[in-house]
């Protein structure tokens, strides 16, 4: 889990994109020469498309519940049956002899693809519900989390460093050391007993009411891990802006520190800013994923692939698609958020290594 | 040096504090956390609870009450409030387990970290660099617990391609190959996820050094490629690896192997913490938050001091 965040992976192609547009720079803001670079970076772009795809597909699972699997996430199946190519299918297998083979109790029926009409089109689990539909819920859930969580922690990030940068003095140092702190935590443990102990009761302090199932629990619980990876490297940046010109023509002309921080200095960290979004969109989404796995994220009756793949741990040998099927959903989300992440990068600044500090 | 070994020290000192005070905070805060009706149970009277809270200590001011727990910590009397066991001797029993799962895969994803970089960095832009990036990019892109279900699901016994036991722990003093084929799968799974990220890490290191001046210096020179590669050029790219290893060496022993540990069911501190985290078992969380805070804090100075002594340039102020 420990390096999830950092990447240094670059596809070679934004060099060679900057050559080429050599005499063509002239005029065009930052942001379109951009999209310029990106346009032109198919590999990032398919992924891109693969991302947005799966978000789509997470977003139509209701759609898809209601016309086309003709099951809700949460509704079992046991002891009925489907009709496969004229035939009838026990959802769940009944234990006993049939002719003189004998047939074990419990197995869920495995994934159907289109033979059945839609229906178990990854097979069903041990009650009988459908894995298809609790894969789109659940995708709703980790995406959810995993965008909500990388919202909060980059927004504080700028925050603080913005804060830390500009005023610099005993303002930076108390940051500074509060990101040393985060640091040194060891945040994974933090978090699954935070988990675990606000999943039992909620959260009722401060005006704050949480209920015990709250998507928001796991949220809140991810989004401090990566504030420093984020929050120190902007620091630096805006560390080193703040002693640029334009940032003593503000002041001159009497902009408050306030106009100065997000008129003047966020947009000129904003591409970096939205790298790292990208990139810790991907990072939690893995930690939602483990916390899920380990109990102390989202809690059922409610999915997250996270726990899909716990609920499949125990059946991995009698019914293996439990447990692979969303590490799949896992693996193709988050490898396509660190791909489109990297071509982002080399697009926005291909000289400059934008990278998660360790 | 000294005063620079001082200041890390006394740095190290104070945040080991803070981080078990917050700790200690968090779990105190928290609704339902209250210990002494979990220990007495559905039937318990009110005496009964009033009991237990006083034995515990749990009617003093929180600052007394976290004083205690740090000095029975300390001096090894901690006991958890769930099992009554030993906080100090549990994890102790779990740190061979998750040294031996850590030492290994550390090893493992190093060597082969390094040496996927170097060939990568050496065939740059040919199909075996290729291959290496998409390797490593699908590698940080799996959840660790996932990849180990996998590889249990087709390697361990009873299973496809029955080769190794399936998880597990063998103590290294009662049976050497046993430890070692036990722990051959959770090595591999944990390291995996490594490799393909040092190697890219190092392979760009690699093409950055190549261009320097004292590296056409060397060929220049008449010296040998393969010479000038090892002694000149992987020598120095080598130094950020370093500071890596030690920072991701000490999260991995500090709580990431968590999820490897649990998946193979090592019992190893690591699986010790979240099973007491499911029953908020408030004395093993601390217990293991310093220890694993302890590791976290012992290596960032080690790295900086192993940075200062690779590379002269970097002194230590």
């Amino acid at each position: 889990m420990a390096t999830e965040s950092s990447t240094d992976f670059t596809l070679d192609t934004a060099a060679e994109l900057a050559a080429e547009e050599q005499g063509v720079i002239e005029g065009k803001s930052p942001w379109l020469l951009a999209w310029r670079r990106l346009r032109r970076n198919y590999i990032a772009l398919a992924f891109l498309l693969l991302f947005v795809a799966i978000v789509v597909m997470c977003a139509l699972a209701p759609v898809y519940s209601a016309h086309v699997a003709h099951s809700a996430p949460n509704e079992g199946h046991l002891g009925e049956t489907f009709t496969r190519d004229g035939k009838q299918i026990q959802i769940v297998s009944k234990g006993g002899f049939a002719g003189d083979k004998f047939v074990a109790g419990g197995v869920p029926v495995g994934p159907q693809l289109w033979h059945a009409g839609g229906r178990y089109v990854f097979g069903a689990d041990n009650l009988g519900r459908d894995v298809a539909v609790r894969l789109l819920y659940g995708g709703i859930n980790s995406l959810k989390i995993g965008i909500g969580s990388a919202l909060i922690c980059t927004l504080l990030a700028v925050v603080l460093a913005l804060l830390a940068g500009y005023y610099g003095g005993w303002v930076d140092w108390v940051i500074s050391r509060f990101f040393d702190l985060i640091w040194a935590f060891p945040v994974l443990l933090l978090a699954i007993a935070l988990g675990t102990a606000l999943s039992i009761n909620g959260f009722h302090h401060f005006g704050i009411n949480l209920a015990q199932g709250s998507l928001w629990i796991p949220t809140l619980v991810i989004s401090y891990v990566l504030i420093p990876y984020v929050g120190r490297p902007l620091r630096g940046q805006i560390m080193s802006l703040r002693e640029k010109e334009f940032i003593e023509a503000a002041t001159a002309q009497g902009a408050s520190p306030l106009r100065v921080m997000f008129t003047e200095l966020t947009p000129n960290i904003a591409s970096s800013v939205l790298v790292f979004f990208t990139l810790i969109i991907a990072s939690n989404i893995l930690t939602e994923a483990g916390l899920s796995f380990l109990g102390a994220g989202v809690q059922a009756p409610n999915a997250s692939w996270g726990t899909l793949i716990a609920d499949g741990q125990d059946r991995i040998v009698t019914a293996p698609w439990l447990a692979i099927i969303p590490g799949i959903a896992i693996v193709l989300t988050v490898l396509s958020l660190n791909v489109f992440g990297d071509g982002l990068r080399d697009a926005l600044d291909p000289r400059a290594k934008v990278r998660m500090e360790r | 040096m000294i005063a620079f070994l001082a200041r890390r020290l006394i740095g190290a000192v104070l945040v080991l504090i803070a981080v078990s005070f917050i700790t200690y905070l968090i779990f105190i805060k928290i609704p339902g956390g209250d210990p002494a009706q979990r220990i007495a149970g559905r039937t318990a009277t009110d005496a009964n609870i009033a009991d237990i809270r006083a034995k515990l200590h749990l009617n003093d001011p929180f600052y007394v009450q976290y004083w205690g727990m740090m000095q029975s910590l300390f001096n090894g009397s901690l006991k958890s409030y769930a099992s009554q066991l030993n906080v100090v001797s549990e994890i102790k029993k779990g740190i061979p387990a998750t040294l031996s799962l850590c030492v290994g895969a550390g090893i493992i994803w190093l060597f082969f970290g390094i040496l996927v970089g170097v060939i990568s960095a050496v065939t740059a832009g040919r199909w075996s660099d290729r291959l290496i990036t998409v390797f490593a990019l699908v590698g940080i892109s799996m959840p660790v617990f996932w990849l180990g279900l996998i590889a249990r699901y087709l390697f361990a016994q009873g299973h496809p391609f029955a080769l190794l036991p399936d998880g597990e722990y063998v103590p290294l003093t009662s049976n050497p190959w046993q430890w070692f084929v036990h722990l051959l799968m959770p090595w591999w799974v944990l390291a995996v996820l490594f490799i393909g990220f040092y190697g890219r890490v190092l392979r760009s290191n690699i093409l950055d050094t190549i261009n320097e001046d004292y590296v056409r210096t060397a060929k220049a020179k008449g010296l040998a490629a393969n010479r000038v590669l090892m002694k000149h050029v992987l020598r120095n790219s080598l130094i950020p690896i370093v500071t890596l290893f030690g920072l991701d060496f000490a999260a991995v022993v500090g709580g990431s192997a968590i999820l490897t540990e649990t998946v193979f069911n090592l019992h190893g501190v690591g699986q010790y913490a979240a099973e007491s985290t499911q029953n908020l078992d408030l004395p093993p969380i601390m217990g293991v938050t310093i220890y694993a805070t302890f590791f976290i804090v012992f290596f960032s100075v080690v790295v900086d001091f192993l940075y200062a002594w690779l590379d002269p340039r970097i002194r230590p102020t």
